[in-house]
């Protein structure tokens, strides 16, 4: 009997799973999460919100020359430093008010004391306040691009780089976590979002 | 004439196509890994706004969504909602525990505020004011690209 069986055994083919239709199956899932992959990266404007306030201390004092008003209405219509102005002027003003170096007395003496200040009024629509944020950020990064393509800042001052960049966002990508960012060092963005009113 | 006698009575030349799903599965595993199923059951809607100075967040851990926007569904629709991770938050006082549990978590986090662009100051400033409650303080108003018409996500 046994040897009969190791008989039959020898004739037959090794058994096989077939595996020609294995592709086919792969590519089916494949397709499957292609077709459901999405590669989105987030993007949007960063900000820092300041720290809580200590109610028994006074915010520091900002020289008004050194303060950059902006106030935006329920209307989405623009006040800047007091006067009617449009969304259009507002990253120009911007520029001139950090870059003037003490020039002029009204603007900001020097870049790391200007402050930039947005107060909205609580039915201001989300989109001006972005709008609005993005000129100034804009205003920053014009200055930030031509600190990358010279090396130097508005003044004249050498930033330390050790290559000219084309953009800023070209200086940035070659940066690795935890680098400094030598032109934002030399040049830094002080936006404040102003604390919205009480009530009082 | 011989010699083309020979080489029609050979087998016939194949591509070998034993290495395929190799390949295949390869790819399979890439797409598989990459992949993200949207967990999140978004119950506002959220157009974005459109910005210029864009910057991207490319540690993904990092972020933590706040959607507000108008409900897209349900007996209030229309009224604005400020949603966190998969629930509604009905009292927004709640925000700063919320939030301040998840800095517990994770010390760098950034919250991205995904805001509809109809939206008023009111609600995002309240928000805000929670996030200084909380000590969450690096945010992100997510913006989409200027040029085409923006997505809804």
């Amino acid at each position: 009997m046994a040897g009969l069986l190791d008989q039959r055994r020898e004739d037959r083919d090794e058994a096989e799973i077939p595996t020609a239709g294995m592709a086919d199956i792969a590519f089916l899932l494949l397709i499957f999460f292609l077709v459901t992959t999405t590669i989105n990266v987030d993007t949007g404007i960063g900000m820092t919100l300041p720290p809580k306030l200590d109610p028994n201390q006074k915010p520091p004092p900002v020289k008004e020359r050194n303060l950059f008003k902006i106030l935006v209405n329920a209307q989405g219509d623009l006040l800047i430093e007091e006067e009617p102005a449009s969304i259009g002027q507002l990253r120009r003003r911007v520029k001139a008010h950090v870059t003037n170096y003490g020039e002029n007395p009204d603007l900001a003496v020097s870049p790391d004391k200007a402050v930039i200040s947005i107060k909205t009024d609580a039915q201001t629509p989300y989109d001006t306040y972005v709008e609005v944020l993005d000129e100034v950020w804009m205003a920053y990064r014009e200055i930030w691009d031509s600190i990358a393509r010279s090396g130097q800042t508005p003044q004249g001052d050498d930033v330390g780089l050790d290559q000219t960049y084309s953009s800023y966002q070209e200086y940035y990508n070659t940066l690795d976590p935890g680098d400094d960012n030598k032109i934002r060092d030399a040049f830094g963005a002080q936006i404040s979002i102003a604390e919205p009113d009480t009530g009082e | 004439m011989s010699k083309f006698q020979r080489g029609s009575s050979d087998t016939e030349p194949e591509f070998t196509t034993a290495s395929l799903p190799d390949i295949v599965f390869m790819l399979l595993i890439f797409f598989m890994v990459s992949t993200v199923m949207r967990e999140q059951n978004i119950k506002v809607r959220t157009q974005l706004p459109q910005a210029e100075a864009l910057t991207k967040i490319d540690q993904k851990r990092l972020i933590s969504k706040i959607h507000i926007g108008p409900l897209k569904k349900g007996e209030n629709e229309g009224q604005t909602a400020i949603q966190i991770d998969d629930a509604l938050i009905e009292n927004r006082r709640a925000i700063r525990n919320i939030m301040y549990n998840k800095l517990q978590e994770q010390p760098k986090l950034i919250a991205s505020l995904k805001v509809d662009q109809e939206s008023e100051m009111e609600i995002v400033n309240e928000v805000q004011q929670e996030l200084r409650e909380a000590g969450a303080l690096r945010i992100n108003y997510s913006s989409n690209r200027e040029g085409p018409p923006g997505g809804n996500n």
